[in-house]
């Protein structure tokens, strides 16, 4: 089990040097001199001369990367353009709000998701089970964003019961779990949790069937085990799987919240995407994707090695 | 020099086998017993009947704009869903918008489906070194969030309606690639590929006949499942500001400009986004459907 533990933690070297490069590449796939983004349109041939040499775009490809990674791996990824401030302050700002929103998120979608899988599972090809399986549809094929949009109609415009917009008093720096703060939470964290709660539901669904078909649960049930028994060892089957499939969905909602955000105007990531990609501030857009991404390469590892120290059957396959 | 020669395929002359129905005939017939499958497929027709034929079937001009009439509710005289924020009527922009919504919404799968398919075929079926060294790259894009990669790029590539196509199909490659390399590695090691190869079958012929008829099924179903998630994706990114430009009708577009009446008129504001939902539902049943009526489990 350690070889293979320690066989996925050296996969995941070569993946994580992948990222960087395409985080790299996205720099000079971006129409036109990368420079001339940072630079204002009047300066001078001899600042750009020099803001080139400052930026090593003079130098060759491989070169520039080696030195770009060698920064961003001592966590210094360049200085925004809109702001003056250095990329890495202001992605880490912004990862804690957008974390805090995803995993509230995803509580929420894991515990609703295990609920209508585990009954639609269980009851199989019964109304519930009908039911559920509705749900997770319409949870993976609603347009978050226009979710986000009417959430924000019904109970903050038509209702007035929580507001629309914003992180509350302590804006994007000060956060307290007190009411005043979580009341900005709760719309875009419940319709941010629709996502996971429909993939959770039919994971866990297929699971649960797949389980109870099984012989062992016969036997179980031959043996005399009560429901609540044989459901307890359903449980402890299907749950590795199911916190794999929680785990990853953290990582989409991490990355995927730029939609969310925007349309609650949270200040996480996904808004610091979204006026990185506006103002063509192209140091913090490549900053914000490299810690994302590499976030989830390593959410990824975590859920791997999670699940196989659960579920030790996985190392021997 | 005469070698061993293929067997001749005039030899598989049906051995008198009864008369069964064909694959794809019995599939048609589990597709349309089907109520939800087929009920979704209607409405998608219909939505393909918009797109192809909105500017005659919608009752107004979609451009035509009124400042006198801006924002009217739904159920206004002469405008049965209200008008937006430039007055223009929301029903006629509603069906016109079909054009587009479902453009950038099935473009980048169909691409993706072609250009994946052939990845993973070559990957799947060279094996070896070419299979490691592909699917090792398409691993590095399923390290970014689909959502992520295709706002990265799009972001970088800057708005437009091509650039928003080339991100969406990046980001679709890979996971058709995946899916296409898994079932072709299944199949090649199949006997009868065995024994076309023995039988001397160029790698094209054996790829041509025996593959590709085997794992197009399979890889179809599951670009069908991403029509969903790509509608939602292209109008999200257009919801953004980096996809269609304005005039022009586009659901997610659409929903981005009508963002500010929701306190005016929150119906209305919220009526493109309805119909990116029922698009996408409807693809995602479709998509459910022929995978139960292909009993396909991949």
């Amino acid at each position: 089990m350690l070889a293979y533990l320690l066989r996925r933690v050296l996969y995941a070297l070569p993946i994580m040097l992948g990222v960087a490069l395409v985080c790299f590449a996205l720099v000079h796939i971006a129409p036109g001199d990368p420079l001339i983004s940072i630079l204002p349109p009047d300066a001078s041939a001899d600042l750009q001369a020099q803001l080139r040499e400052l930026y090593g775009f003079n130098r060759s490809l491989p070169e520039q990367f080696v030195r770009w990674i060698w920064r961003a791996g001592h966590g210094d990824m360049g200085v925004s353009i809109a702001s003056n401030r250095p990329v890495a302050t202001e992605v880490f700002t912004a990862v804690g709000n957008t974390l805090r929103l995803a995993v509230v998120a995803t509580f929420i979608g894991f515990v609703l998701g295990c609920l209508f899988g585990f009954v639609a599972g269980y009851f199989r090809n019964s109304w519930v089970d009908r039911l559920a399986s509705m749900l997770s549809v319409l949870g993976v094929s609603v347009p978050h964003y226009w979710l986000g949009m009417v959430m924000v109609i019904v109970f903050s415009s038509q209702l007035g019961w929580l507001p629309a917009t914003g992180a509350g008093p302590g804006g994007s720096d000060n956060w307290a779990w007190d009411w005043a703060h979580v009341q900005y939470l709760l719309l875009p964290a419940i319709t941010m949790s629709v996502i996971p709660m429909g993939i959770v539901s039919r994971t866990v669904r297929a699971l649960v069937a797949d389980i109870l078909e099984q012989e062992f649960i016969v036997g179980l049930r031959a043996k005399g085990l009560t429901h609540l028994g044989v459901f307890a060892h359903t449980v402890k089957n299907a749950a590795p799987t199911a916190l794999a499939v929680m785990g990853l969905q953290l990582g989409y909602l991490l990355g995927g919240s730029i939609l969310i955000e925007t349309v609650f105007s949270w200040p996480g990531t996904g808004l610091l995407l979204n006026s990185a990609i506006f103002q063509r501030d192209l140091p913090l857009l490549q900053g914000t994707i490299l810690v994302l991404a590499l976030f989830f390469v390593v959410l990824n590892l975590l859920v791997d090695v999670l699940q196989t120290l659960l579920d030790p059957r996985i190392a021997r396959a | 020099m005469p070698t061993l020669t293929a067997p001749s395929t005039a030899l598989a002359v049906p051995l008198s086998a009864p008369a069964s129905r064909g694959y794809w005939t019995s599939v048609w017939l589990r597709f349309t017993r089907d109520p939800v499958a087929m009920g979704a497929a209607v409405v998608i027709l219909v939505l393909i009947g918009f797109a192809l034929f909105g500017s005659w079937i919608a009752p107004a001009d979609a451009y035509q704009s009124s400042m006198l009439k801006r924002l009217k509710p739904i159920g206004t005289e002469g405008f049965p869903l209200g008008t937006d924020e430039l007055g223009r009527d929301m029903l006629s922009r509603l069906i016109v918008g079909a054009r587009l919504s479902l453009f950038i919404g099935i473009t980048p799968v169909l691409c993706a489906f072609v250009l994946g398919t052939l990845i993973g075929l070559a990957a799947g079926y060279a094996g070896g070194l070419v299979n490691t060294l592909t699917m090792r790259v398409i691993d590095v894009f399923f390290a970014f969030p689909s959502v992520l990669l295709a706002i990265a790029l799009s972001g970088t590539l800057g708005a437009g309606v091509v650039n928003s196509l080339i991100s969406l199909t990046i980001v679709f490659i890979p996971q058709i690639a995946r899916v296409a390399e898994s079932v072709t590695t299944q199949v090649r090691g199949r006997d009868y590929v065995e024994a076309a190869r023995a039988s001397g079958a160029s790698a094209f012929t054996i790829v041509r006949v025996h593959v590709l008829g085997n794992v197009l099924g399979p890889i179809f179903v599951y670009a069908t499942s991403l029509i969903a998630v790509s509608m939602i994706l292209a109008s999200g990114l257009s919801f953004l500001g980096l996809g269609v430009k304005p005039p022009e009708p586009e659901w997610g577009l659409m929903l981005n400009t009508l963002r500010t009446a929701i306190y005016v008129q929150p119906w209305v504001a919220a009526l493109p986004g309805a119909m990116i939902f029922i698009t996408a539902i409807s693809f995602n049943l479709l998509s459910d459907g022929l995978r139960s009526a292909m009993d396909n489990k991949a």
